[in-house]
Order: structure tokens, then C-alpha cells, then sequence
């Protein structure tokens, strides 16, 4: 089959494609990166998310969305699943998938919450737990294609040991220059860390985003009460509603 | 946890079996009150039977979804127009 580019997307349905886990990396004690072969990925951009179906020996069948962490890479996914407790996906995907087993997935799906290389006003990446997976997609991307588009990510997360992808954003990697990281911990925060652990406030907000005449792009991701709470935050910081993206993680039962 | 519905976004697989283009970026204008915005903006209550996709500014329902096992039920009489774009948006 030939090679679509993304924008072939427009022309083409989306059908499931099998996968095969290549590899995979924990990234906390309830988060895995699962690196996927898919032949003929037609490619994404960073910000969109694949929908996984697991089927049975019986037939029955389910289907939950993952965001991709990285950007394309050829046949190459990467996806991070976090565990949910009594989930019907992500226990399977996170603690009994095996390196050389199948599944199906279907993508690149949604065009409106992604940040493309081409774009250079400063970006604002505000992450709420595993809400961190597209906006680190976008972070990557930007060192991919070498952009020195500014960058902020704030990254909300219970505990230090709850950071995704934490060597890598704590060391600096080459071509992440202009890219400002700053935390927000909400149980227990590291020794020597100023400040006292608690939820995302105007505070956070204001000191590691843009000012809103900078006219930054705003990507916040992660459950549904914390992008609430960002989202009002940076509205009354005065960004303008069309500038501010969005992507809730609901209640569903991962 | 009380607000039970999440982005438009969620509607981009399923749109996905329906359309040939990517509906979430498409701008929506509401019947109810006349509010345009993107179909990812949309407050997507998944607990129903089917997906229900409510309008942020006035909670009208703009889209409902339903999905059969060999066929799709879209309602759309919440919505006045879809504006879509035709080329990937940059």
C-alpha cells in the first residue's frame, strides 16, 4: 500500500492496523511506554492520539485512546499508558502485553489539539499528571525539528517519583534549548524544592507561563478538574479563549 | 469528581468512521445560542448510551453519536453549520 502523507488523512478512513510491541520502558511504577511496529503508519503529528482495540480469544472487543508520545518515526509509535486500578485496557497494556504481541490500532486521530514545527509563537504546556503524554509528543517534535520556538512546560504531578519521562527532562537534551520546565507538586515535593506542595494555582501560572500579550499557544492536558482550573486561570491571566487547546481526560475506566 | 464530560476531542475516532475529514477541527455554530467554536471545545458526556456532545456556552446538546455494531446514528439537529477545513490546518 502506498504511503500517505498526513494530510492524505482528508481522502482516506481510518482502519485498525495491526501493532507489535517492539519494546517498552517504565517510566513510573503505574506508567509504561510501549514502542509499536505498525506497518504503513501513514504518520502524525505531535498532539494527536491512536485508539487501541483489544479483542478476545470470544470475540469481545474494546477499544480505549492513547496519546502519542512521540512524533512519527517511520513504522515507529510510542505510546504511554498509564495504569488505571479495575481498568479493562491499560492493566492488560501495562503489565501482561509482550514484546512481539498484537493489537490493533486506529489512527492518527484529531487535527485540533496538536502543535506543528511550522508555528513560532511561544508555546505554553501545561500538564496534569499523565497529561504530560501529547505535551511531551510536542516538546520532542520541537527538538526533532530543530524549531527554537520558546517553550514553557509546567508539570503538575503528586511526588517526584511520579514524573514521566524524568531524566530526560532533567537533564538538558541537546536541541532543548529555549525549553523552560517548572514543576507544581501537589502531595510531597523534593528536598530543597521552595515552595509547599498543593494544586495548580494563578501563582504557578503566572510565574511559568507567558504573559498574554506574547500571545502564546496554550496546550493544557490532564483530568478533567485540572484542566478546568488551568483553563479558568489563564482566561482571567487574559489569554484569549481561541488561543487556549484543551484536552480533558475523563472518568472512563482506562 | 463532578464534572463528568471531556473535550470534543473525543469524538475524533468515532467522527473518524463516519467522515472523511477530521470533524474535531471544524468549527460548529450552536442552535441554541448562536456560539461558534471548534467540535474538539465541545463537552462530550461519554456515560450514555452513545456519545452526547454539549455546547460549552449554553449546554444545548449540539451532537449526539450512537454507534451499532454494524451502524453509526448521528444527531445534529443542535448543530446550525459546520465550517470545515479542508486543508490540514497549520
Amino acid at each position: 500500500m502506498a504511503r500517505a502523507a498526513v494530510s492524505g488523512r482528508l481522502t482516506r478512513r481510518l482502519s485498525w492496523r495491526v501493532a507489535r510491541l517492539v519494546d517498552y520502558r517504565d517510566e513510573t511504577p503505574t506508567a509504561r511506554t510501549l514502542l509499536l511496529d505498525v506497518a504503513g503508519w501513514p504518520g502524525h503529528s505531535a498532539g494527536q492520539h491512536v485508539d487501541v482495540r483489544l479483542t478476545a480469544a470470544d470475540g469481545y472487543s474494546t477499544q480505549r485512546s492513547y496519546s502519542l508520545a512521540a512524533p512519527a518515526d517511520g513504522d515507529r509509535l510510542e505510546l504511554t499508558v498509564q495504569r488505571v486500578p479495575d481498568g479493562e485496557v491499560s492493566p492488560y497494556l501495562t503489565e501482561v502485553y509482550s514484546v512481539g504481541d498484537p493489537v490493533e490500532v486506529r489512527g492518527p486521530i484529531g487535527g485540533w489539539f496538536v502543535w506543528r514545527p511550522t508555528k513560532t509563537e511561544p508555546v505554553l504546556l501545561i500538564a496534569g499528571g499523565s497529561g504530560i503524554v501529547p505535551l511531551m509528543a510536542m516538546v520532542r517534535a520541537r527538538r526533532t525539528a530543530r524549531s527554537r520556538t520558546p517553550f514553557r512546560l509546567l508539570y503538575s504531578v503528586r511526588s517526584p517519583a511520579d514524573v514521566y519521562y524524568a531524566r530526560e527532562l532533567a537533564r538538558p537534551t541537546r536541541g532543548d534549548d529555549g525549553l523552560d520546565v517548572t514543576y507544581v507538586y501537589t502531595r510531597s515535593a523534593p528536598q530543597g524544592w521552595s515552595g509547599k506542595p498543593g494544586r495548580i494555582g494563578i501563582a504557578d501560572i503566572n510565574r511559568g507561563g507567558w504573559p498574554p500579550e506574547f500571545e502564546p499557544s496554550c496546550f493544557v492536558c490532564g483530568p478533567t478538574g485540572f484542566v478546568e482550573t488551568a483553563a479558568d486561570i489563564l482566561l482571567a491571566l487574559g489569554h484569549a479563549p481561541g488561543r487556549i487547546k484543551t484536552e480533558r481526560f475523563g472518568p472512563s475506566g482506562g | 469528581m463532578t464534572q463528568r464530560y471531556v473535550d470534543g476531542n473525543a469524538l475524533a475516532g468515532p467522527l473518524a468512521e463516519v467522515f472523511a475529514v477530521d470533524v474535531t477541527a471544524a468549527v460548529e455554530r450552536c442552535v441554541g445560542c448562536g456560539r461558534t467554536g471548534p467540535v474538539a471545545a465541545l463537552r462530550v458526556y461519554q456515560q450514555a448510551p452513545g456519545l452526547v456532545a454539549r455546547c460549552p456556552g449554553c449546554d444545548g446538546v449540539v451532537l449526539r453519536l450512537v454507534r451499532g455494531p454494524d451502524t453509526a446514528w448521528l444527531d445534529l439537529k443542535g448543530t446550525m453549520s459546520l465550517q470545515i477545513p479542508l486543508v490540514a490546518s497549520g
